[in-house]
């Protein structure tokens, strides 16, 4: 093997390295808390609105979780201006990830609301709470609690998915290292040093989520 | 809502009617022609085999169960399916479960605040005044900050009594409340429900507590098979019950007495 490793190109883009991973993590936040808006309002459609409803959120979900990630964002970006939709590169990858994220969101968090047992229901109505009441204060946090893991898993994954949205040039960290890569061809360089960012960026979301967990979910112990 | 709004000065006045109510889920008939008037501030238990119709009757007066025919009056509002402000009728009814149903997520005061402060409105500083006196009542007021788990069988069922009674409800439903405690916690569970019934509650406690019901009840009521077969207050529904199905059903229940 005679490849010598020279990182200093690679170095000398930092700014614009650094510029990618703050994109990315601003898009990945960004639609991880739309996401969960989508995926808390769309489970509550799911399992207790009319049935015309339920149809379309089922469709949704077909639709999204049986096509690739790739083609939802051509579609999107490429495909929706022709009926007059039009959206930046980074507005479309936004709109994709949420999209995405919303219809495996939407499955997740219905599992825990229907893991919730009847009679803390019946008892939310016993006191007079109305059923927007006993969702909002009685199911949607053990809801969530219950299937925390598995929604953060998702979450994770949308954060990688992120990496998809540079077939679409929006500016986040694989469309960055692309373009340093065709510049100096330093593609072991420029990946492996994008590899360890989007490390990080796992630690860092994971870190987040068990913040939250700690702070806001955390279930009485005996 | 007039009717709602009507005062203790009513004592003795009906408070709960039901006229010719049937009940069926599919094909099986779980309520058979129940006709029941309970005045304001009586005790009435019932008792009767599983399945023969008795939680389900107390769960259709606050319309958890809806009912076929019949009619059925709370506090001078006929109640059904799809009564709108159903909500307003259930606040005034407050229900102990047999599985306590405590919100595990919420300590015990909380529990105890979160209906009055959403559906009264109530201020969160005067409805933890008002729960921290209440736990006091079902004696349990240094547990306010646990949660559920942290509980005995028999905390639990205080605390849900002690929520059930921070709305301040006219009438009180117990469905089989000591049912799914161990022995030694049944005790603490009833003496609550004896105070409270001395309070001038009107209760309907589905129950197999036959002590508890010689002691409160104003009547007795046996069902079996959907129907009220029997009805008559303690002295007499225990010395010289009418029905075969009554005497023979005593005989089971009282024999390991």
């Amino acid at each position: 093997m005679s490849y010598e490793f020279d990182f200093a190109d690679v170095f000398a883009a930092w700014p614009e390295l650094l510029q990618g991973l703050f994109n990315s993590l601003v898009l990945s936040a960004l639609a991880m808390a739309i996401g969960m808006v989508v995926s808390i309002a769309g489970a509550l459609g799911k399992t207790s609105g009319p049935k015309w409803l339920v149809w379309i959120i089922d469709e949704y979900i077909e639709l999204i979780r049986n096509t690739p990630f790739l083609i939802q964002i051509f579609m999107i970006y490429f495909g929706l201006p022709s009926l007059g939709l039009k959206f930046s590169s980074n507005g479309a990858a936004l709109l994709a990830l949420v999209v995405n994220v919303g219809a495996y969101g939407i499955e997740i968090i219905r599992a825990g609301i229907e893991s919730i047992q009847k009679g803390q229901i019946e008892a939310g109505k016993s006191l007079g709470m109305r059923p927007l009441q006993i969702f909002r204060y009685i199911i949607l946090k053990p809801a969530i609690q219950a299937i925390y893991p598995s929604l953060t898993s998702q979450f994770i994954l949308l954060m990688l998915n992120t990496s998809v949205c540079s077939a679409i040039a929006a500016s986040e960290l694989t469309a960055v290292a692309g373009d340093i890569q065709s510049r100096t061809f330093r593609s072991f360089e420029v990946y492996f040093i994008v590899t360890c960012m989007y490390l990080g960026l796992s630690v860092f979301f994971w870190s987040v989520f068990a913040g939250i967990e700690r702070t806001f979910l955390r279930k009485p112990t005996r | 809502m007039a009717a709602i709004a009507s005062t203790e000065a009513e004592i003795g006045a009906p408070i709960i009617e039901m006229r010719k109510v049937d009940k069926f889920y599919g094909d099986f008939h779980v309520l058979r022609d129940i006709d029941l008037t309970v005045s304001r501030g009586e005790r009435i238990v019932i008792c009767g085999p599983s399945g023969s119709g008795k939680s389900t009757l107390i769960r259709c007066l606050n319309q958890l169960e809806e009912h076929q025919k019949g009619e059925i009056v709370i506090d001078g509002t006929t109640v059904h399916a799809k009564l709108k402000g159903i909500e307003d009728i259930r606040r005034e009814i407050g229900m102990v479960f047999q599985s306590f149903n405590l919100f595990p997520h919420l300590t015990a005061l909380e529990n105890c605040t979160l209906a009055p402060m959403k559906v009264r409105g109530t201020p969160k500083a005067e409805a933890e005044a008002t729960a921290r006196k209440i736990l006091e009542r079902v004696h349990i007021p240094e547990q306010a900050h646990k949660y559920p788990i942290q509980l005995s069988g028999g905390q639990q069922q205080r605390v849900a009594i002690a929520r059930s009674l921070c709305m301040n409800p006219k009438i009180m439903l117990f469905d089989e409340p000591t049912s799914a405690l161990d022995p030694e916690m049944v005790s603490e569970v009833l003496d609550t429900m004896v105070e409270l019934a001395e309070s001038g509650m009107t209760m309907i406690c589905v129950t197999h507590e036959m002590g508890f019901a010689r002691k409160v009840a104003d009547r007795v009521i046996f069902m079996d098979a959907g129907e009220i077969v029997e009805m008559a207050p303690p002295e007499q529904f225990f010395s010289a019950p009418r029905s075969e199905r009554t005497r023979k059903f005593l005989g089971q229940i009282l024999h390991h007495a």
